[in-house]
């Protein structure tokens, strides 16, 4: 173990498991591609592994869509609910709420049935104080019976928990103590915050996906641990920050979003090291666009998720917007006559017609291989020899072209146009939506088609440039190898700031500090620092909706009332425009993160160490753009030097992505690699 | 012409602003109705005509066929005075010709481009309390308009960019919530305010005529787009017939009748064979009749969009003096009961065209209750909220569980903010079994909820319906349950006289109310229902042996 220097990212996706080698001893670091192997994500993990002696990882960061995908597929253990009498309906009728506006034909299947809710005479009010005391001979009643029918995972909720948890405790010590594995969730533990519904959903995922979380880590570890490796293993949480396996097992509610999370890490730290604090991330995948905020460095975080209609998680996480617009959405014209891209998706099978896989209706990827922005000779992911274009050309023409009485060229730029117009909207709803100027921002685009919209989305939005790492396909990868560890906590106070007790609202951050910083300890990593962040949600009397206000405490001192009204003040203005002074405002909950820094990787090892332009250039390519083809000429980014400038029309190919580079823009590679696109100045 | 490209992107751009107009309002509003149940809309409308041009896909149903009405009323108010100015903000709640009722207050500003008015801007959004006999203004006693609160025209907020402050002091000082008021009426202004300027954007980018050419462009797709599903429809007469329980003054059901015709491209939904005006607060406004027709329509046909086009094949007939065409000062406060029982029977009527289409009637009433009172150190307390019930069976499955209504998106508060705020304890909310109406896809079930009295005393309010007419199921299935309301009482149980509607009842600490709503209807006859889907609700205890549903 002593000379083990090294620290590998691994983001298993859908397709591919994506590596990321960071030596910290040399800082070299390279990058690695593997299929993923699904159902078995942990021999597409040591594959990626395969090259290196077991003894030099010291550890490994690992982003996981195990938990979104057993969420998304219903694949999750056998788990039920104990619950406060009168109230076992609450996860079944959600907020009252319907999957979409236009039609009532919707759905919704709990992922615990109502059979398996069983409910306990016990009741707090809303004051803390006891209504009714626990059964307890009837919750371990409900509890062997549950056993019996074989039931793997307790979730406990009981209403008001989060008022007063000594119910909910007694039940953990009792339940813990007759069952038979680790999996049980209570609810004050995972969400001690006001409002049933999305407690008791999160509590409820929680223990729905700890069988199946716990069952991969403990295989994956022993699989590492038979291969010899015996380095640390680190899970990424949906926050962006990393937990040990010890806490993801207890917490696999906080993995939903963890793949995603990584790459918005990566993002901050690539555009920061760049010069830019301000940027959109852009990540254009097969079925779905997702955007994300980075403003000053730092990533917009969102108090909760739906992952489908009903399935609420609330958890803090990285906010990442999505809409259905990825490479393999379909193009269609509707009955009105109007051209439409998506919802529906080719996916990865039969995938889009240029495939040759069955896949008759056209997509977004035909487009480009129409126009000739993707090379059709070398398809990038290496599980194809070339596309169809032909086949390609034939689903345009007959499904847009022809309705729209366009030539085939045009109908698949007005594809591109379309598409680039959705995502510019989900652009716009993150960035000027939310009171930030679009010439401030630098778009980031990331994931295989990110290049090719980049130049259009720039000119659409109005945003200062383009920023395309230098190996965008391994994003999420490369922000497992950074991403700092980080334990989030939030506790319900509901109380007038007037009322506040600020002793005690210290004695609780301390609380939590104190618990985080053992979390922390456990993990038995190595930190350059420690940070605890403390924030209120506040708002007026009377309303309903709360703004996030960051305190700054000490521990030296508890917070002051008359700094918190200020801190408040100065959010809601910023928010609203104006403060309400006759109106008193309200303390909601008390959040605290405790965040271990873990090193920052010096993005100037990924730069190109030699190279030259001539070198880079790969010949010519026909390409249509705004109305005509032209001849482009092809670089291959990677051995594009430092400095190098491109203008366009030009296509820069690599490994894992294509860059167009569109007329009127010019491609700059800056000094860690990255290719800026941005306007040539009239 | 414009070519059908640049179309896409406008109408993707136009339904942003329209968006962010709603969303602005949602965040900066006071009042729960407005921030939590979205009951509030934004759009843009013809120069000349008030037609909807765009409307904002996250604001309340209903408004998306009224708001041209409120539009309209302006125009002819400005009309008739002749000097509109760029920089006027018309304010007003008239629900007679501005459709819905008194609590939507709405705010309509002229859009100019190069002096001359390009379209309207407006939005509207209930307030949380606008003067009357009861807080919150659902008085299902009101016999005139002026129980229910203060009836505002058409008059200038802002007269060419400067503010009228009287008009605001006026509006506030017959408001038991002036501060609310004052608040949501700030998030309205800017709300339009925002409007602007991102249309001002979009014109700078593609010019004024192209956005003009979208509109007309806009509207004509969605009239071509209903033409179509009005088209694939088989020509027929179809009828179909439901009741409203009673007007809240006698205990007399209301009839509303609906002839249908499919002719071709067109529709016909005539309502003349509906009950003529009633005494109590059930009466709607014509403008709210179309309004509820659009929301029927666009349940069923999801694919056309929020514009005027997908009235132009579609004609709607209501007898003058009818129930459907309240003139002033009929009481118009419960109009979201006559709504849904108007939306539940264009489902009907329709099921017979295209059953393959519909889906049976939800629990179609609204059941706002409020239980008010003071607590002991003399501050008043008013919970006021709206309760979900079953949605109905479908051709896809059972109807949902536990919905919201289908003119509104609103969402329900939690339990625990409710008992937070309000000196109230829930003993129970669960679901309602054997609520659901039998079908080969049952309705979904509606939900029990159970509140105790903390406080000493409180009055307590319900404004609902379905207690003597259940939501119908269609196609063969059958209807879901009745809605029940019962307070429990020391002295035993009371049911209110006029099944779900009650003014003022005094509950004592400890006693309880117990609203029981309905399920949804079911879908295709309940004897085709697959018998591992009957094991089903039974092992899951959705139905019981001895249920009154049978499903």
């Amino acid at each position: 173990m002593s000379g083990a220097s090294l620290v590998v990212g691994v983001d298993v996706g859908g397709t591919f498991t994506d590596l990321f080698f960071l030596d910290e001893a040399s800082g070299r670091c390279w990058i690695g591609k593997v299929p993923s192997t699904r159902g078995r994500e942990a021999e597409g993990f040591l594959a990626g592994l395969a090259d290196l002696a077991p003894g030099d990882i010291r550890t490994i960061v690992h982003g996981t869509t195990v938990g979104t995908n057993a969420l998304l597929e219903r694949r999750g253990g056998k788990a039920a609910l104990l619950t406060t009498e009168g109230f076992r309906d609450v996860l079944e009728m959600r907020r009252r709420d319907r999957p979409r506006t236009w039609g009532l034909w919707g759905q919704f299947t709990p992922v615990v049935p109502r059979d398996r809710r069983r409910e306990v005479a016990e009741r707090i009010r809303a004051d803390g104080s006891i209504d009714t005391p626990l059964d307890e001979d009837s919750l371990v009643a409900e509890a062997r019976a549950l056993l019996a029918e074989g039931v793997e995972a307790l979730a406990v909720c009981f209403i008001n928990a989060y008022a007063n948890p000594a119910h909910e405790r007694r039940a953990g010590a009792l339940l813990r103590a007759l069952w038979p594995n680790d999996y049980v969730t209570i609810s004050s533990d995972i969400l001690p915050e006001i409002r049933e519904f999305e407690r008791t959903s999160t509590t409820v995922l929680n223990a729905y996906l700890q069988p199946v979380v716990a069952r991969y880590l403990d295989r994956l570890e022993q699989d590492l641990a038979t291969a010899g490796i015996t380095g640390q293993l680190l899970i990424v949480q949906s926050n962006g920050g990393v937990m040990s396996v010890a806490d993801a097992r207890a917490r696999p509610v906080r993995t939903a979003l963890s793949g995603p999370a990584a790459g918005v890490i990566a993002a901050a730290h690539i555009a920061a090291s760049a010069g830019f604090a301000n940027v959109v991330t852009g990540d254009v995948g097969g079925t779905s666009f997702d955007v994300s905020l980075i403003a000053n460095g730092e990533t917009a975080i969102a108090a909760q998720s739906s992952l489908d209609f009903g399935l609420v998680v609330r958890t803090p996480m990285i906010e990442i917007t999505t809409i259905g617009a990825g490479g393999g959405s379909i193009a269609w014209v509707d009955r009105g006559g109007l051209l439409q891209i998506g919802p529906e998706s080719a996916g990865a099978i039969p995938g889009p017609a240029c495939y040759g896989a069955g896949g008759e209706r056209p997509t977004l990827t035909d487009a480009q291989v129409l126009l000739g922005r993707i090379n059709a000779e070398r398809p990038i992911g290496g599980k194809l020899a070339a596309l169809d274009v032909a086949a390609a050309r034939a689903a345009i023409v007959r499904d847009v072209a022809t309705p729209l009485g366009l030539t085939a060229e045009a109908a698949a730029e007005a594809i591109l146009r379309v598409a680039n117009s959705r995502m510019a909207g989900a652009i716009r709803l993150v960035s000027i939506e939310r009171g930030h100027d679009p010439r401030d921002f630098a778009l980031m685009p990331f994931g295989g088609g990110g290049g090719l919209h980049a130049g259009a989305l720039l000119r659409e939005v109005g945003l200062r440039c383009a920023l395309l790492p230098r190996f965008p396909g391994v994003t999420s990868a490369l922000g497992c190898v950074i991403a700092d560890m980080r334990h989030d906590f939030v506790q319900t106070l509901n109380r007038p700031l007037a009322a506040l007790d600020t002793a005690a609202l210290h004695r609780e951050i301390q609380r939590c500090a104190a618990e985080g910083a053992a979390l922390l300890e456990r993990a038995g990593v190595a930190f350059t620092g420690r940070e605890i962040a403390v924030g209120l949600d506040m708002l007026y009397q009377g309303q309903t909706h709360s703004v996030a206000v960051k305190l700054d405490w000490q521990d030296a001192r508890p917070p002051d009332r008359g700094a918190i009204a200020e801190a408040f003040a100065t959010r809601y203005r910023a928010v609203y425009g104006g403060v309400l002074a006759d109106i008193a405002p309200l303390v909601m909950n008390l959040h605290v993160a405790v965040i271990g820094r873990r090193p920052k990787l010096d993005l100037a090892a990924l730069a190109p160490q030699s190279g030259s332009l001539e070198e880079a250039r790969r010949g010519t390519r026909a390409v249509f753009a705004d109305g005509a083809w032209h001849t482009a000429p092809v670089f291959d980014r990677a051995t594009l030097p430092i400095d190098a400038c491109v203008m366009g029309p030009a296509v820069l190919e690599q490994a894992d992505t294509t860059i167009f580079v569109d007329r009127g823009l010019r491609a700059r590679v800056d000094r860690f690699g990255n290719v800026i696109l941005e306007g040539i100045e009239p | 012409m414009l070519d059908p490209v640049t179309l896409a992107v406008l109408q993707g751009r136009l339904e942003q602003i329209a968006d962010e107009m709603d969303a602005s309002l949602f965040r900066a509003a006071f009042n729960p109705t407005i921030a939590e149940a979205r009951d509030a809309s934004h759009g843009l409308y013809d120069a000349a005509s008030g037609e909807t041009l765009v409307q904002g896909k996250a604001g309340l149903p209903i408004f998306v066929g009224a708001m041209a009405y409120a539009v309209r009323a302006v125009i002819g108010h400005a009309a008739k005075t002749g000097d509109l100015a760029e920089g006027d903000v018309f304010l007003f709640n008239d629900p007679y010709d501005g459709g819905t009722h008194l609590s939507d207050f709405k705010l309509v500003r002229p859009y100019f481009r190069d002096d001359a008015l390009f379209c309207w801007l407006a939005s509207v959004g209930h307030w949380h309390d606008v003067g009357g006999n009861v807080p919150g203004n659902y008085n299902p006693s009101a016999r005139e308009c002026f129980q229910e609160g203060m009836l505002i025209p058409p008059v200038r907020l802002y007269a060419a960019g400067v503010l009228r402050s009287d008009i605001i002091d006026i509006v506030l000082a017959n408001s038991r919530l002036p501060g609310s008021a004052y608040g949501d009426l700030h998030g309205q202004i800017n709300a339009l305010d925002l409007g602007a300027k991102r249309l001002d954007a979009l014109l700078d980018e593609h010019g004024a005529a192209s956005v003009a050419g979208a509109f007309v462009a806009l509207r004509a797709r969605a009239a071509r787009l209903m033409r179509a599903n009005i088209a694939e429809l088989p020509d027929g007469h179809y009828s179909a017939e439901d009741f409203l329980d009673n007007d809240g003054a006698s205990d007399t059901p209301l009839r509303i009748a609906l002839d249908l015709t499919i002719a071709g491209e067109r529709l016909v939904l005539d309502f003349s064979r509906s009950a003529p005006a009633c005494l109590g607060p059930l009466n709607i406004a014509r403008s709210t009749a179309i309004a509820a027709c659009y929301v029927a329509l666009k349940h069923v046909f999801r694919d056309v969009p929020a514009n005027a086009g997908v009235l132009e094949p579609v004609e709607v007939i209501i007898a003058e003096g009818s129930l459907l065409d309240a003139r002033w000062p009929k009481p118009v406060g419960g109009y979201t009961e006559t709504i849904l029982r108007l939306i539940d029977v264009v489902f009907v009527a329709l099921a017979e065209a295209a059953p393959e289409r519909v889906n049976g009637c939800a629990y179609g009433t609204i059941n706002a209750l409020s239980i008010a009172g003071h607590r002991a150190d003399g501050r008043r307390f008013v919970m006021f909220s709206f309760f979900g019930g079953g949605h109905g069976g479908h051709p896809e499955g059972d109807g949902l569980n536990h919905g919201n209504a289908p003119i509104s998106t609103a969402t329900i508060p939690p339990v625990e903010i409710l008992e937070a705020a309000y000196p109230v304890l829930f003993r129970q909310w669960a679901l309602r079994p054997d609520s659901g109406g039998a079908g080969r896809q049952r309705g979904g079930l509606g939900a029990i909820y159970e509140i105790e009295l903390l406080e000493s005393h409180a009055d307590v309010f319900l404004f609902g319906e379905r207690a003597r007419f259940a939501p119908p199921g269609v196609c063969g299935g059958g209807p879901g349950a009745l809605n029940r309301f019962t307070v429990l009482t020391r002295a035993g149980d009371v049911t209110p006289p006029l099944g779900a509607k009650l003014v003022g009842f005094s509950l004592a600490r400890g006693e309880r109310v117990r609203l029981e709503t309905p399920g949804g209807g079911g879908y295709g006859p309940a004897a085709e229902r697959a018998p591992s889907a009957i094991a089903a609700d039974l092992a899951l205890g959705y139905s019981t042996l001895a249920g009154e549903c049978g499903a």
